[in-house]
């Protein structure tokens, strides 16, 4: 996973509440055996009036020339709701968003941008509807600054918490799974205890 | 009296299961059970082989076909290109890294939430994840159980555990009995309707109270499956002498002296007089009707007796967007009476409603009748061994003769990963978890309701109060 530090971008308001991982990535897309090519079919229903993906919604934001580019994703609550597919993490990320602002993301889908290094970014409503009114222009770029805890552009600073280890571990790019390979010995006391049934 | 050391379930689960906490970490758990499947395991299984790790238990995990696979046909390549290519991904990993698969016309195959329980792979007690976020279904039984990404599908296969933040503990009471005809279906949609679609982000929920405890297996399954559709991290549901029976002599269920020893154990899961949760919501069994979904998240559920709302019914402006979309989605109008909506589609299937006594109690309503001209209506049975029972007891052909389909096992439409999915407009009363935008296919219009409701829909061709 590639470190994360600081980050700064365009941000494109999606001012949708619950969206799914459903409408993140539709079904269709689900039957690669390798972790790219999502990108293309991220929000594909909304993205693209036919269903090959050669038509593009022009009503839909991500398709106007104002936000492109952007790199950071502002949003409503519940963001990332619904099915536990990693694959709408990974298409957002290779789409190229580094960094998801919302009030609350959908706990499979928060952990899953996590492990991937895509950072998700809790603000409260007020802070979140600020955002949106500053950002609908097409000229609001964010500074996502993970040492610090903060969100800024010229005029405006938010500060947003993560859990002490998920913040290593954007900031390190630790591979989770190594980490814990090294932690065998408590691994193998634990299933020595382990009762017969279990 | 409350004690300091009163706990609740959620709280004995996660001690039982901490294999480290240490500060500066996110707490480390053991994993019991990993089921897998085709769509959400490929991944994960090459970066294992990319960096040369082993599959620590292998004997812990199981993989079954389901998301991907025909309803029509027990042939892979019935699948399609892609998902065929996903499926034998999953022959060759699972018999590369020694994984017990119940594949294609294999008597265990089925939906990986109804195959689990039914061969007693499910235990009270065990922390269960799963690729899938139904793996909730689980937590009926007691155990633990989540839906997890692909990134810890590799970490589990590798190590056997998980990091998890502490969750909160939510209880959910439902008290009394609930009217003839409801069914669990409309007591978790009645509860996901109080909550909102995010009421219980960050919670694990308890189920507990009169209506929950009297509740069989198969529609405990039925609550918890759906506790992730208001963001709940786990739904449980203490284990009792329902659960036990219930388990008793499963195929993978332990046997002798070890059983002896896990009911033992399984008895002191309840949560504690006493014990403190972070929030609790009651309700009332007998004011629980039959519900429909008018919206396109499940939180947009109403009475079967009322009427699709307005968005000026809402005070939050963020709720009152969402109705504005989801009634242009849904193509419906403000104050239309619920039992006025046609239908086109019907689909009785999905690890919510698919088992065996879903499938009795949708067959007795069936019995006799027609399915209304204009509706395609197909029932899909949760595993093999469900398609067996119902065969066997004639289920199958009470539907036939009544005008369903009668396909093999698979969650087809209830996420329409393979060609069981529906055209732009179609609408659809389907046993399902999700009515999402696009969910059963691009354009095509979900309402979530129990089998019994889907059953009386088919045969008017729109909604119709079976209790009235």
């Amino acid at each position: 996973m590639e470190k994360f530090t600081t980050h700064q971008g365009l941000v494109v308001p999606l001012d949708i509440a619950n969206v799914d991982t459903d409408q993140i990535i539709p079904k269709q897309f689900l039957q690669k055996t390798e972790r790219v090519g999502f990108g293309q079919h991220l929000f594909h229903d909304s993205r693209y009036l036919d269903n090959d993906g050669k038509q593009e919604n022009p009503e839909f934001i991500l398709n106007s020339p104002t936000f492109k580019g952007a790199s950071i994703l502002l949003t409503r609550e519940n963001f990332g709701c619904g099915s536990s597919r990693e694959h709408a993490p990974w298409a957002l990320q290779e789409f190229g968003f580094k960094a998801i602002i919302a009030p609350s993301f959908a706990d499979i889908f928060y952990a899953n941008c996590i492990n991937i290094g895509v950072v998700p970014i809790r603000l409260t409503d007020n802070e979140v509807n600020e955002l949106f009114k500053h950002s609908s222009n097409g000229k609001l770029r964010l500074t996502v600054d993970l040492i610090n805890n903060k969100v800024t552009s010229e005029n405006l600073s938010y500060n947003f918490k993560l859990d002490d280890f998920h913040q290593y571990c954007l900031e390190q790019g630790v591979d989770s799974v190594g980490w814990t390979l090294n932690k065998l010995d408590k691994i193998e006391e634990f299933e020595a205890k382990m009762p017969a049934w279990q | 009296m409350a004690t300091t050391s009163a706990k609740t379930m959620y709280e004995k689960l996660w001690q039982q299961h901490l294999v480290e906490e240490k500060a500066g970490e996110t707490p480390l758990l053991y994993v019991d059970r990993h089921l897998i499947h085709e769509v959400t395991s490929p991944q994960a299984f090459a970066n294992l082989k990319y960096h040369g790790r082993k599959l620590r238990h292998p004997e812990r995990t199981i993989a079954t076909m389901d998301h991907n696979i025909s309803t029509r046909s027990i042939e892979i390549n019935a699948a399609g290109e892609g998902a065929a290519n996903q499926l034998r991904t999953l022959e060759k990993n699972c018999k590369e890294f020694g994984i017990t698969l119940f594949g294609m016309g294999h008597k265990n195959q089925g939906i990986v939430h109804v195959m689990g329980p039914e061969l007693g792979l499910t235990l009270p007690g065990t922390i269960i994840v799963c690729g899938d976020s139904h793996t909730a279904t689980h937590g009926a039984f007691g155990a633990l159980a989540f839906g997890i990404g692909t990134s810890e599908v590799e970490h589990v296969f590798a190590t056997q555990t998980l990091r998890q933040t502490k969750a909160k503990t939510m209880k959910i009471e439902v008290n009394g009995k609930v009217g003839k005809g409801i069914s669990a279906k409309d007591i978790i949609l009645a509860i996901i309707g109080k909550t909102g679609s995010a009421g219980a982000t960050g919670y694990v929920v308890e189920y507990c109270g009169d209506a929950i405890t009297a509740l069989s297996m198969e529609e405990r399954m039925t609550v918890c499956n759906m506790s992730v559709e208001f963001g709940a991290k786990a739904g449980l549901i203490a284990p009792d002498q329902t659960t036990f029976d219930y388990l008793q002599d499963k195929e993978y269920s332990p046997k002798g002296d070890v059983w002896k020893q896990a009911v033992a154990d399984w008895k002191n899961l309840k949560t504690d007089d006493g014990a403190q949760f972070d929030h609790v919501l009651t309700l009332d069994a007998k004011d629980i009707k039959a519900q429909v979904t008018w919206g396109t998240t499940p939180g947009q559920v109403t009475a079967i007796d009322s009427t699709v709302p307005s968005p000026d019914d809402f005070t939050d402006p963020v709720e009152k967007e969402s109705c504005i979309k989801a009634l242009a989605y849904m193509g419906l109008t403000a104050g239309t009476k619920i039992t006025d909506i046609k239908v086109n589609n019907v689909f009785i299937g999905s690890c919510t409603n698919s088992r065996i006594e879903d499938l009795r109690a949708a067959a007795e309503i069936a019995k006799g009748k027609k399915v209304s001209e204009g509706v395609t209506a197909i029932v899909v049975p949760g595993s093999y061994r469900v398609k067996e029972q119902a065969e066997a007891e004639g289920l199958a052909y009470i539907f036939t003769a009544a005008g369903f389909e009668w396909r093999l096992p698979g969650c087809s439409m209830c996420l329409g990963m393979n060609d069981d999915r529906l055209l732009p407009g179609d609408r659809c009363a389907s046993t399902s978890n999700r009515n999402f935008e696009g969910r059963q296919g691009r354009g095509s219009r979900t309402h979530l309701v129990s089998p019994e409701m889907a059953v009386a829909t088919a045969i008017a061709g729109h909604f119709v109060d079976i209790n009235a």
